[in-house]
């Protein structure tokens, strides 16, 4: 590993250059164009992405508005002799608890649970502390998005469960597993915070001095 | 309009922090990181096509098997039952969950099926040293395919799932759930193999002039 040549810090938007998201390509755009294009591959060129923060609340407040049936109501629901039987995510975490089962609950557990959870708050830290401007640790707050970025995936770990979970117990009329409407909303909650991540801009995080910001937010 | 490009290809801008630098020389296998954020600027892969082509080969061949053949069966006082990664998202399909079955589909079956896809004819697009345009097309979209193919984290659900019904049926493993097993290790391994940084430097350019025709840039090239 080595680490790249430092011109002093500055950025490709205070020498008035376009970085290509697509393809990393650095360019210079002619003095009063309207739109830009990359050369190499096309891309529509931005400085930052585009009302990057007004999107990031909108995916965000929707995940977290989701986030509360997708805990309330029932994702599965099993049906046997004996009767019916609705469980909610957490329930399905409890029922997992076994003395051989629990190293899989609480798996279950972190990525159902404490992952969108985390994600949403933390999420929500790096818009409120950029959209103010803030300089303070700037390193770990980089380092939190990469791992939202990286974690939030397993989030669907849970869909699947409970995908296959009822794909396969359809043993009608002994014993027989239905998705239930939780499942919705907790598959909503996962699409909707990793389009959050998406629409982050991270740059925006080191564009510091709240005027900039204002400007290409 | 297109914007004019810098001279010295070697100048880039983090993707994360925007700060301008230069990626030094770096001996395949090297890596660069950025000095103010620590995001990785660019790691040259040895022979990466041919090692690409290889893993993305196998992938496409383990992908086939893992959804022709069933994936869990079990069994319960004399009656089984099973089912494949498909057969999954049918029958939430059947179950009112249309959202959700779609969106398994596009994480177990479309997005891998894409990724392997794209990956094959990006790699091969790129063999005899100068792509075309339509390759660039495919990278770019590339991404995507990789954040929504989900394979590795299906597994996890799968095993979870497993072991929930354990408790009250016989859980007989498929052929697939091994195929799947493997699959995840070969997908991972192909990503780690692709430079995409090597690729956009054999690309035709969207705007080709006779001086860029002449210069074709080679990733980690001297300017």
């Amino acid at each position: 590993m080595s680490t790249a040549a430092v011109m002093s810090e500055i950025t490709a938007l205070q020498q008035g250059l376009h970085s290509c998201e697509t393809c990393g390509l650095l360019s210079r755009g002619a003095g009063g164009a309207d739109e830009a294009r990359c050369p190499r591959c096309d891309e529509e060129l931005e400085f930052r992405k585009k009302t990057s923060i007004q999107r990031t609340w909108a995916f965000l407040i929707a995940a977290a508005i989701c986030y509360i049936p997708a805990n309330l109501l029932p994702v599965l629901t099993t049906t046997t002799a004996a009767g019916s039987d609705s469980d909610t995510i957490m329930q399905g975490v409890v029922l997992l608890w076994s003395p051989t089962g629990w190293p899989l609950s609480l798996i279950v557990l972190f990525a159902s649970i404490m992952i969108p959870s985390a994600k949403i708050l933390a999420l929500a830290y790096l818009l409120v502390t950029t959209r103010r401007g803030s300089v303070e640790n700037r390193r770990q707050r980089i380092r939190m998005y990469r791992m939202v970025e990286f974690i939030g995936r397993w989030s669907m770990v849970d869909v699947f469960v409970d995908t296959f979970t009822a794909a396969l117990v359809q043993l009608q009329p002994l014993m027989w597993v239905k998705p239930a409407a939780g499942l919705f909303f907790f598959a909503a909650v996962v699409v909707l915070t990793m389009l959050a991540v998406e629409s982050f801009d991270p740059r925006l995080i080191w564009d510091a001095s709240g005027a900039q910001v204002a400007q290409h937010a | 309009m297109y914007n004019e490009p810098l001279a010295d290809l070697s100048l880039v801008a983090c993707a994360h922090c925007d700060m301008l630098q230069r990626l030094p020389q770096l001996a395949p296998g090297e890596s660069a990181r950025c000095p103010r954020c620590d995001k990785e600027l660019w790691r040259h892969r040895a022979d990466t096509l041919n090692r690409t082509l290889a893993l993305a080969l196998a992938a496409a061949v383990l992908y086939t098997i893992a959804n022709a053949v069933p994936m869990l069966g079990l069994t319960i006082v004399g009656r089984t039952a099973s089912t494949t990664v498909i057969g999954g998202a049918v029958d939430l399909w059947n179950d009112g969950q249309q959202p959700v079955a779609l969106l398994v589909l596009l994480t177990a079956v479309v997005a891998p099926a894409l990724q392997i896809g794209f990956m094959l004819a990006i790699v091969l697009g790129t063999w005899r040293g100068r792509a075309g345009r339509w390759v660039g097309t495919l990278l770019r979209h590339y991404p995507a395919t990789r954040t929504w193919s989900m394979i590795e984290v299906m597994m996890l659900g799968v095993l979870v799932a497993v072991n929930k019904i354990a408790d009250y049926a016989t859980v007989v493993p498929g052929v697939a759930l091994y195929v799947l097993g493997a699959l995840v290790f070969v997908l991972a391994a192909m990503q780690s193999s692709f430079d995409p940084r090597e690729v956009w430097g054999k690309i035709r350019w969207a705007e080709e002039t006779p001086h860029r025709r002449a210069a074709a840039p080679v990733a980690g090239a001297r300017a």
